[in-house]
């Protein structure tokens, strides 16, 4: 047996819990992710942990605990796009509390991030808090313009956060790809092409890591990370680039010609607007920074808020993520708000609701390969489902029930102990410490 | 004409030396030369407002920054002041130009009391990042306006998607005492002088916490702990004391001028309580300690920034007249920020202390009323009672503007204000509304819908997406 079957048999005995309870939400105003509007009156209906049914008309099934979600919204939970979020407690300033970035590691490709990710940290807890129950996990680059393997997890209350393993390799081929390859973007992509010919070669072995298969002598990466590189080259695990420039947007499409079977992904794409048609022609999707409207740097300098909404118009596959945040991800719901707000704004192009809903729950999990699995009220996808306050694109509104895989989400946090522990100030008979 | 005044007055005494010589015993007791006063406003504003027409906005909703709303209300626009607040009945003066305001809001301009645009610009490149002098722990000398790039694209986006018309640009919190803050009108300048808010209190940024002892502990020097801040602080003013004293004496009785020192020039004008104290600090015990400090030395402390545990303390700022300057829900990016609840401001509002919503921030910058909106609904959700969005409201103007010491002049729809004033094109508290006009003593500095009028800086002209705040 393989380290990585032997990796996927121990993943396959740890899987998330699910609850078998049948659970009916009825009279909400339902919205499925699908790219729909929110639809008043809806049923939802969840079994064994996976969406049974949803929408208006939808019988409630005998025996079914029914949670009554009249005024309120229900809907899947918020899939982060693109983040680092399980990988940091902390993100500055305290170690220990920070494996994004393996910042003296000897490998890169190779790595997967699955043993940085900690279903304990706050941040976890947080965003489950606020209505976040999936997100694609990626760690930021170091030495190499490879960063290592993403993964998508779950955010429940659990030890057992992984919903994919290795669902991806991330690669840098922007200004940060520059950087990690000594200062030029045309020796980053040297760089990527020499790594897949590295795989090409290991791609002929049966057994890509076995050392006793002999290598050219002009290798650059070790053999661990030009293996990783392997399924990458075949499409059998998605590339996920990260840039943000127009011209490097057209270089990562260039990519296809010379690998053809390359799953690409791109994140970002501030300037992804100026090359709209091109990008929809490829196919490939993209994880775009929503709100980006500021020249932050000499590749974001076309940076408009109609970005997501022009490259949508076009035909681009366009859903919603942050890159290098391991925090904030709920804020993606009121990013997609804004996006929405643009459509009374002359001359801007904004999202409708549905939309905007379905480009941070569906849309992502549709680039990675997991459209109706998950931030989807598909029938068969996991029943992630979050019932809101309200319309969850106004960040006004907050997740009151939150189920992951079926099983309730507990909704306190650090946060919520401090505000009732400070809630009142005046002086008690005790200090405020044996307040808990 | 300090320079002159003083040259003059030289030569006065001179002259008067030398008519009196040969008579030394009728001369009188020697008297000083009498003292000369320092121009302590050396780089004026220069800001002049725009030409405006007389405007009635009618049929809006108008939250007017202190607490105030009025529905289906009427303001009144001329000469760049706010003329009138009031229902449907008030009547319009002829010649006026009327904006219908049915389905809109009208509200204050908005003020972000702590943003560094211009001294950390777009694009954030080496070459213009001027906003942390980090080669001493102590530089109260360094004036951020002397490092503010008026081209800034920031400016425009605050402007136009977040309503900010007035702000404060700070240095950085690497130091202890950072330097000089400079308040801004958001109207593009070609100098920094003429976008200086005139009139506006300097403020003196200081910071504790993580980031002194960081920067400086990492090079090997002082402050390296907590502690450390707190004991070069305290030295700091020591020397301060010292030197307000020595100019007091030259004022009260002449003589010969004390050396001057940048520095201590500032930290002079803070215990005079003509600079306001901007104090980052983001722990409650740290905040404690900031204000024994205060004590100490005879300071006043107008507000702690990012005070991120202010609710943990919110009594003690209410007793000491302390604002608390705050995000509604960043947390975590670091250890001091460990403890932050979204609750806070309201829980600080709730105390009685002031508070308000901050940026520190360019994206941020452009949502504070999202801010504001996300931190209402959080305390009304926690049961935090006698919230509204006119309370909100004043997180964004009325507070700031008082912590920057111009409420006299901005911050709120009275007449005799400037007329800084936002259009809504819906509830501002909604996430689906935007500015729709912003006007700024009384000019139109933006309007959604006149593709010229909108700000686009040097930097952006002629570039793919020009300026695009759309």
């Amino acid at each position: 047996m393989t380290v990585r079957s032997a990796l996927a048999a121990l993943l396959l005995l740890t899987t998330a819990p699910v609850s078998a309870e049948t659970i009916a939400f009825i009279n909400g105003t339902v919205a499925t992710g699908d790219g729909s509007g929110p639809v008043q009156g809806g049923t939802v209906v969840i079994r064994d942990g996976r969406v049974v049914a949803a929408g208006q008309g939808v019988q409630v099934p005998a025996g079914a605990k029914v949670i009554d979600a009249n005024g309120k919204w229900v809907t899947p939970g918020i899939v982060a796009g693109f983040s680092n979020l399980g990988l940091a407690g902390v993100s500055g300033g305290a170690e220990g509390a920070n494996d994004i970035r393996a910042r003296d590691g000897l490998f890169n490709a190779a790595i997967d991030v699955v043993p940085a990710i900690n279903p304990n940290y706050q941040p976890i807890a947080v965003n489950r808090a606020d209505g976040v129950t999936r997100a694609l996990v990626a760690p930021d680059t170091a030495k190499s313009i490879f960063a290592g393997q993403g993964a998508v997890i779950d955010t429940g209350a659990d030890m057992d956060p992984i919903t994919k393993a290795r669902a991806f390799q991330f690669v840098e081929l922007g200004q940060t790809g520059a950087d990690d390859a000594g200062g030029s973007r045309a020796s980053a992509h040297v760089l990527f092409r020499n790594a897949l010919r590295e795989a090409r070669e290991l791609a002929g072995f049966s057994n890509p890591t076995a050392v006793r298969r002999e290598r050219s002598e002009d290798v650059l990466l070790t053999r661990f990370d030009a293996a990783a590189l392997v399924p990458v080259l075949q499409g059998k695990q998605y590339l996920v680039v990260h840039v943000e420039r127009a011209s490097d947007i057209l270089d990562v499409i260039g990519l296809r010609q010379e690998f053809p079977a390359l799953k690409i992904i791109i994140v970002g794409a501030t300037e992804g607007w100026l090359v709209a048609d091109r990008i929809a022609r490829s196919g490939i999707p993209v994880i775009a920074s929503p709100v980006n409207d500021l020249p932050a740097s000499f590749e974001e300098i076309a940076a408009t808020q109609s970005n997501v909404g022009r490259m949508l118009a076009a035909g681009v596959k366009v859903s919603i993520g942050m890159v290098g945040d391991s925090h904030m991800l709920f804020n993606e719901r009121q990013y997609a708000g804004n996006l929405v707000a643009l459509t009374k704004i002359p001359g801007a192009t904004g999202l409708s609701w549905g939309q905007a809903f379905e480009a941070i729950t569906s849309g992502p999990a549709k680039a990675i390969g997991m459209g109706g699995q998950i931030g989807s009220l598909t029938p068969g996808a996991h029943a992630d489902v979050v019932v809101w306050s309200g319309d969850p694109l106004d960040p006004r509104n907050a997740a009151e029930q939150v189920f992951i895989d079926g099983v309730q989400q507990p909704l306190e946090t650090h946060q919520t102990r401090l505000r009732e522990r400070y809630r009142y100030l005046p002086r008690g008979d005790l200090p405020e410490a044996y307040r808990h | 004409m300090v320079l002159n005044r003083k040259i003059g007055l030289v030569a006065g005494a001179a002259f008067l030396a030398l008519s009196v010589s040969g008579c030394a015993a009728l001369e009188p007791p020697k008297k000083n030369a009498p003292a000369i006063h320092i121009n302590e406003d050396p780089y004026p504003s220069t800001y002049r407002p725009y030409p405006g027409v007389p405007t009635a906005i009618r049929g809006a909703t108008v939250f007017d920054g202190e607490g105030g709303r009025i529905d289906n209300g009427t303001v009144i626009l001329a000469d760049g002041k706010v003329q009138a607040v009031g229902g449907p009945d008030l009547p319009i003066p002829a010649g006026t130009q009327v904006v219908d305001g049915t389905g809109k809001f009208v509200t204050p301009g908005i003020i972000d009391i702590h943003s560094h645009l211009g001294d950390y610009p777009s694009p954030a490149v080496e070459a213009n990042s001027d906003g942390n002098e980090l080669t001493d722990p102590v530089h109260p000398d360094v004036w951020a306006e002397h490092s503010v790039w008026p081209q800034d694209p920031g400016f425009s986006r605050a402007l136009v998607n977040g309503g900010v018309t007035t702000l404060q640009i700070l240095p950085g919190s690497g130091d202890l005492f950072g330097g000089r803050s400079v308040v801004l009108k958001n109207v593009p300048g070609r100098t920094t002088q003429d976008m200086k808010f005139p009139g506006a209190p300097y403020g003196l940024k200081m910071a504790c916490g993580e980031n002194p002892k960081r920067v400086f502990g990492s090079k090997g020097k002082m402050p390296q702990t907590r502690m450390g801040n707190i004991a070069l602080a305290r030295e700091t003013w020591i020397k301060a004391v010292a030197y307000k004293k020595k100019w007091d004496d030259y004022y009260a009785n002449g003589g010969k001028m004390p050396d001057r020192d940048l520095s201590m020039d500032t930290l002079k004008g803070v215990l005079e309580g003509k600079i306001l104290v901007q104090n980052h600090c983001y722990r409650a015990d740290e905040m404690a300690n900031m204000i024994d400090m205060s004590k100490e030395f005879g300071y006043h402390i107008t507000a702690f920034h990012h005070a991120v545990e202010a609710y943990k303390i919110a009594d003690l700022l209410r007793e000491n007249g302390i604002c608390a300057v705050m995000w509604a829900d960043w947390y975590g990016f670091k250890m001091e920020a460990y403890d932050a609840i979204p609750e806070n401001i309201a829980l600080v509002q709730n105390a009685g202390a002031c508070a308000m919503v901050h940026s520190d921030d360019p994206n941020g910058i452009q949502r504070l009323y999202q801010e504001a909106a996300k931190a209402l609904a959080d305390g009304q959700r926690a049961g935090i009672p006698n919230l509204s969005e006119a309370v909100a409201w004043e997180w964004l103007t009325s507070n700031p503007a008082r912590a920057l010491g111009i409420f006299d002049k901005t911050g709120s729809l009275k007449p005799g204000k400037m007329a800084d004033v936002l259009l809504w094109n819906g509830d501002p508290f909604s996430i689906y509304s935007r500015p729709e006009r912003v006007w700024i003593d009384g000019a139109v500095m933006y309007d959604a819908n006149d593709p010229k009028h909108r700000p686009v800086s040097d930097f952006e002209l002629g570039q793919p997406g020009e300026g695009d705040v759309k």
